[in-house]
């Protein structure tokens, strides 16, 4: 009895505000302003100033209980500079096309699914399209291997069902079936890793938009501007395929790792400065070569060739994408500040590219040397990271 | 001159007046601006045309082009289509103006061939354009190094030109109606004339020239035909054709401008050429779309998604209506997210990977290359003029029934047939050209000489090919044959010059072949390296034997192929000593390509002799081995003395067969390889085997040289080769082991004998060697094995009792075999008077079934397990006319 309303509970409810109480938060309650000291506040109250700012300026059609324009909801994501001065930040830095596709598929009523590999930002556009659409990125439920049928549908309160029998009051509904009442957008994160009979909770949902409660003899009917946003990994492939009945729900958007080392770079910088500034770590005075260094060890070894284009190399068995590029310098700038000098160094990132780069000891191991032995010692400038890393491994 | 120049004026002054205003009032010249292939321009030129009905029609476009419009009206002029100028005397400089259904040209072309109204074009003349070094792409000057589309694009807010043009243009323009079909030319010509006074000629002075080409030309239609005169050209040139300006001053700019003398004609075009990845392009990405925009009577967007799912499941992809109607509405929201009026291709394919691809570009390739770009290809009447070449080939083509497709098909030819070997002629001679139409593929029937199998693609730029090798000449023979001896003197290597030799007798050039085999002798002499000639030797021998097919004078040919294998003879040797494994595995299969070119060239020769002196030769031949073998084959020069010994008595004997010669000195050769330690273990397997088969080493010799070979002194690994050499490789290795257990017995002995540590480094190339067998063939070896030697230490096979065999030789059913073995020998029934003649039409008999030697051999040994026994009589009787055939030489 107990365990249910656990899992419930920790589905739910992402990572701190609310999971002592199981309670579950209604909208309003979540578009009130954060409690200080959380350590990741939700994109609506990160960008709350932006998404207000957004939605005074945007004068264009909104679809039913949407916060702003698919216009406004793609600006928001790509950035842009409002007619009042106001600057909205690149949420997510990509293909342009992708993030209008991904809102006008949530425009018209069909769900949408994410797919990429390990660190391309499928989270984090969900949630942030979540919050320009709905101004709610909560309503989340987490995949797992063990998310069960509650999690899609509806879970009970033992307590008021042993007491007061079956009642509306008794069933505590799922992220989804909220969404569903209230027309907001449900999140599902890794959506291959759902057992296949808990996604198949799905389809109805998603092509009758309703969610019979038979126990009642009720149902609950999606009001106009619920939709849901699936996530799902690309490595996963075939651990829980999606039948085909639920794939034809959805509309289906690649997102790529980064095209260009540039474009990397960018990405990289700007998100170890939000969550430098999160974590209150001390400023540390331009990083970029750095930054520029990992991305560029993270780009070559993952496609296998130097980017002069002159070297085969062999590939790690990690995927070193973006975010794993993120939290190495993420990490490093941590480094700096507390153990060294401010600045970052050579030696902070060091430790952190080998162990996103040596996952599986014997074979990644070898590839890691070889690259240091053929391509980091012989490059310009790179001596001093060499060195670093040679200390790292002794 | 003066005269003219008043009889202008009037006329130019009511146009600039008219014009000035709004270019396309009543009165005055309708110009119509375009985008060239633009869909969108094209229904919008109909309907103005059909709106103001225009007495002439003036088109951008080279003028020679002129007598060439009647064409578009034949029902058999299929577009796209591409009207070709070149230069006469450089076919190579050439100019294409493409032209699909959906381009306004072509529109208005066919309204006005339709209505029999007058149309003519009117930019500069080809003549000059392609007098100018640089080439010039008049299709692509619009939108290139300046962009005017683009800036206008970028004024209204859009980041891609092709997008606003859409939006603005082609979709506003496809709608529907507006009140006056003329409007949006008028609003367009304004915007360019705004542009035009922004940035002068945009990059691109030659326009000045063109336009003032077209000035003069509109004149020239407007005396003729009165203000009723329809321009279609693109959109930026219309402030230019509108502006005031004096003939003189036209004038001005066309003089002294140079020339060359052109030829025009229409040439079929395809979709991808169309498209801008390609060569000549067009500058449009999706010729398909736009054609889909131009044909769809209504709903675009809903036809495009159905054409969509059509494609995908019959490529077995599943796509159901519903997800149609998902991809259509996904990509109408785009549209409207994206701010345009309708959704466009790149809408339409945002929504195709989204629903119907899940994400994936892997369908969507397929998607863009079969309905955006498209496969179409177009036709052009017959009655086309054609550069000369062209039209004989078209002329062949007739004849022969072999049509231009562009789809890729086979087509297998029986040599034997005439015309079959006319189309095999022609398809060689366009190859030489590099006329890349056919293709030679490996065919389904394999090895027969009679036979040809080709892949045939017709691509549009073939045409192309086929006008720059009008340089060569004016037929496909004479220029083929012009080009081959071309290609003969500038060839640097050997093997150019042998396989160009293969080709010109393929492609029935024989008159080339005499200049052909001078520089391969030339080359041949100058080569040191003998793996050069031996790699060119096969060549030149299948030539001799396709040659032979073709009932082609190969005398020249046969001449210098022979020349060739002596010299590989004399330094083939040297070149098989002290090589690696990977290395003596090529040499090996260097020796056994030129052991094929030796037996054909030998062949060749004693087929081109006469009767006896072939006879002689092969009796010669085959009374070689009997004092070599005696004299003990390990020394060297004592074999190869022997066989040129043998060689000179041939030649003696019969002077008209060097064959014989070449074979015996070949044999030598072989002897030595076999017989000298340096010699790399494959090689001297090889050779060993070679002579085996042939017949010029005793069994017992080679189970000696066996023997010698996986002796305990020799390196395990080499000896593995050895065996990789004797009995691996090629097909029936295996059979050799089978029927000679005396030399399995060596095999078996050795294995058991190696010590275990060296095992396991000979076991993989053991293996290679084994696994190549046929199943049956290994398993007869291994029951073989098990069963162990045989009782006696006979080493006969059939001796033994094997299941389903009796024991010993049954003599009467042995002899019950012979007739029919000697009909398929081809031996006459009669005892052997002439037992040399015998032994010749056997060689005969045997090489003309088009086979290798091996393959003679393998027959006979596929006899002898039928009957049983391990030689038989027949074969003991050839054996003894053999013998006969040398006493009666003698």
């Amino acid at each position: 009895m107990t365990v249910s309303e656990s899992v419930h509970t920790a589905s739910t409810t992402t990572a701190s505000t609310t999971a002592s109480t199981p309670v579950v938060p209604t909208a309003a309650g979540a578009g009130a302003a954060t409690p200080d000291g959380v350590l990741r506040p939700h994109a609506e109250h990160a960008f709350a100033d932006e998404l207000r700012a957004l939605a005074a300026a945007d004068d264009r059609p909104r679809p039913a209980r949407w916060r702003l324009s698919p216009w406004g909801v793609a600006t928001y994501l790509l950035g842009g500079t409002l007619p009042d001065g106001t600057v909205i930040t690149p949420k997510y830095v990509g293909p342009r096309r992708l993030v209008e596709v991904a809102v006008s598929t949530l425009a018209t009523d069909r769900a949408l699914l994410l797919l990429g590999v390990p660190g391309t930002a499928k989270t984090w556009v969900s949630e942030h399209l979540a919050a320009a659409v709905s101004g709610d990125s909560t309503l989340l439920v987490q995949g797992t291997a063990g998310t069960p049928e509650e999690a899609v549908r509806y879970g009970w309160d033992y307590a008021q069902l042993l007491a007061h029998g079956p009642s509306r009051a008794a069933l505590v509904p799922s992220p989804v079936m909220r969404a569903m009442a209230e027309g907001t957008t449900a999140r599902v994160e890794e959506l291959t890793r759902i057992p296949a009979d808990v996604q198949d909770a799905l389809i109805t949902i998603l092509s009758e938009k309703t969610l019979p409660v038979p126990e009642l003899g009720q149902e609950v009917q999606a009001v106009r501007g619920f939709n849901l946003i699936a996530t799902a990994n690309d490595r996963d492939r075939g651990v829980n395929e999606l039948s085909s009945a639920l794939r034809r729900r959805f509309n289906t958007v690649v997102l790529p790792l980064p095209a260009t080392p540039d474009a990397e770079v960018d990405i990289v910088s700007r998100r170890v400065e939000q969550i430098g500034r999160s974590l209150d770590l001390p400023p540390t005075p331009d990083g970029t070569a750095e930054i520029r260094r990992v991305v560029t060890i993270f780009r070559e070894l993952r496609d296998g060739a130097t980017t002069d284009g002159r070297s085969k190399l062999k590939s790690p068995s990690g995927t070193l994408s973006t975010a794993e590029a993120i939290s190495v310098v993420t990490g490093g700038l941590a480094l700096a500040a507390h153990f060294g000098d401010g600045v970052l160094r050579p030696g902070d990132v060091a430790a952190g590219i080998m162990g996103a780069v040596v996952r599986d000891s014997a074979t990644d191991r070898v590839v890691w040397q070889e690259y240091l032995e053929t391509v980091v010692r012989e490059r310009d400038g790179w001596q001093d990271f060499y060195r670093a890393c040679r200390e790292v491994s002794a | 001159m003066t005269a003219r120049a008043p009889a202008r004026a009037p006329g130019r002054a009511a146009r600039g007046g008219a014009a000035g205003a709004d270019p396309a009032t009543p009165g005055g010249p309708l110009l119509l601006g375009v985008r060239h292939h633009g869909p969108g321009s094209a229904r919008a030129v109909l309907a103005a045309l059909e709106h103001v009905r225009p007495r002439a029609v003036l088109i951008e476009g080279p003028p020679e082009g002129d007598a060439l419009l009647s064409l578009a009206a034949d029902e058999r002029m299929r577009p796209p289509v591409a009207l070709l100028a070149h230069a006469v005397d450089d076919p190579g400089r050439a100019a294409f103006w493409p032209m699909a259904a959906f381009s306004p040209e072509w529109v208005a072309i066919r309204w006005a061939s339709a209505h029999q109204v007058p149309v003519r074009f009117m930019d500069l003349p080809a003549a000059h354009a392609l007098a100018v070094p640089e080439q010039p792409e008049p299709r692509q000057e619009d939108a290139r190094s300046f962009d005017p589309i683009g800036v206008l694009a970028s004024t209204a807010g859009y980041d891609d030109p092709e997008r606003w043009w859409e939006d603005v243009v082609e979709h506003r323009a496809a709608d529907g109606a507006p009140g006056d079909p003329r409007a949006p030319f008028a609003a367009l010509a304004e915007a360019m004339g705004a542009l035009r006074e922004a940035y002068g000629d945009g990059g691109h002075p030659r326009d000045a020239v063109r336009e003032a080409c077209m000035r003069l030309r509109l004149r020239a239609a407007r005396k003729e035909f009165g203000d009723g005169v329809a321009v279609v050209c693109g959109a930026w040139h219309v402030p230019a054709l509108a502006a005031r300006t004096t003939v003189a001053a036209d004038k001005a700019l066309l003089k002294g401008i140079p020339k060359v003398r052109t030829e025009t004609t229409w040439v079929p075009w395809t979709h991808r050429r169309l498209a801008r990845h390609s060569g000549y392009g067009a500058g449009i990405e999706s010729p398909g779309w736009y054609g889909h925009l131009f044909d769809a009577p209504d709903r675009p967007l809903e036809r495009w998604m159905t054409k969509v799912a059509r494609l995908l499941r019959e490529e077995d992809r599943l796509v159901s209506s519903a997800h149609v109607i998902e991809a259509v509405r996904l990509a109408e929201a785009l549209a409207a997210v994206r701010g345009r009026p309708a959704a466009g291709l790149t809408e339409a394919t945002d929504a195709v990977r989204a629903v119907m691809c899940e994400g994936s570009d892997v369908p969507l390739a397929l998607v863009h290359d079969r309905l955006v770009v498209g496969e179409a290809l177009g036709a052009v009447p017959d009655g086309a003029p054609a550069v000369p070449l062209q039209r004989d080939l078209a002329g062949q083509q007739r004849t022969l029934r072999l049509r231009p497709e562009a789809e890729r098909r086979g087509l297998e030819l029986d040599l034997r047939k005439d015309t079959d070997a006319a189309r095999s002629r022609l398809l060689h001679r366009l190859r030489l050209l590099g006329v890349g139409w056919g293709e030679p593929s490996a065919g389904r029937g394999g090895t027969g000489t009679f036979r040809e199998s080709w892949q045939l693609h017709w691509q549009p730029e073939l045409f192309v090919r086929v006008a720059e090798a009008g340089a060569w000449g004016t037929t496909v023979l004479s220029a083929a044959s012009v080009r081959a001896e071309s290609d003969a003197v500038s060839a640097t290597t050997l093997a150019e010059v042998t396989a160009l030799a293969e080709h010109c007798l393929l492609a029935g050039l024989p008159d080339v072949l005499a200049a052909v085999m001078d520089a391969l002798a030339a080359r041949a002499a100058l080569d040191a390296d003998v793996g050069h000639l031996a790699d060119a030797l096969p060549a030149l021998a299948r030539a001799l034997r396709y040659g032979d097919v073709r009932a082609t004078d190969t005398a020249a040919l046969s001449t210098v192929a022979l020349g060739l294998a002596e010299r590989v003879c004399v330094g083939l040797p040297s070149a098989c000593t002290g090589l690696d494994p990977a290395a003596a595995e090529e040499q090996r299969g260097r020796v056994d390509g030129i052991h094929t070119a030796v037996t054909l060239l030998a062949g060749a020769g004693a087929g081109a002799g006469a009767g006896a002196g072939a006879g002689a030769g092969e009796g010669e031949e085959s009374a070689g081995p009997g004092p070599g073998g005696g004299a003990g084959a390990e020394s060297g020069a004592g074999t190869g003395g022997g066989a040129e010994g043998g060689a000179e008595a041939g030649a003696v004997a019969g002077a008209g067969s060097p064959g014989g010669g070449l074979r015996e000195r070949w044999t030598g050769v072989l002897r030595r390889l076999a017989a000298r330690d340096t010699v790399a273990g494959v090689l001297r397997g090889r050779a060993t085997r070679l002579l085996l088969d042939d017949g010029h080493l005793p069994e017992e010799e080679a189970a000696r040289l066996m023997g010698l070979a996986l002796s305990p002194g020799a390196p395990p690994t080499d000896a593995a080769a050895w065996i990789e050499g004797f009995v691996g490789g090629a097909a029936g290795g295996g059979t050799l082991l089978v029927h000679d257990e005396r030399l399995l017995g060596l095999v078996d002995g050795w294995l058991t004998s190696i010590p275990p540590a060296s095992f396991t480094a000979v076991l993989p190339l053991l293996r290679r060697t084994f696994s190549t067998y046929e199943p049956g063939v290994r398993r007869t070896l291994g029951e073989l094995v098990r069963r162990g030697p045989a009782p006696g230490g006979d080493h006969r096979a059939s001796d033994a009792e094997t299941d389903g065999f009796g024991p010993g030789l049954d003599g009467e059913r042995a002899d019950a075999v012979v007739p029919v073995l000697r009909l398929l020998l081809g031996l006459d029934t009669g005892e052997g008077s002439t037992g040399g003649e015998r032994a010749a039409t056997e060689t005969a008999a045997t090489e003309s079934a088009n086979t290798e030697q091996t393959a003679g051999t393998e027959q006979i040994a596929g006899t002898e397990q039928t009957a049983g026994t391990e030689q038989t009589a027949g074969t003991e009787q050839i054996a003894a006319g053999t013998e006969a055939g040398r006493t009666a030489t003698r």
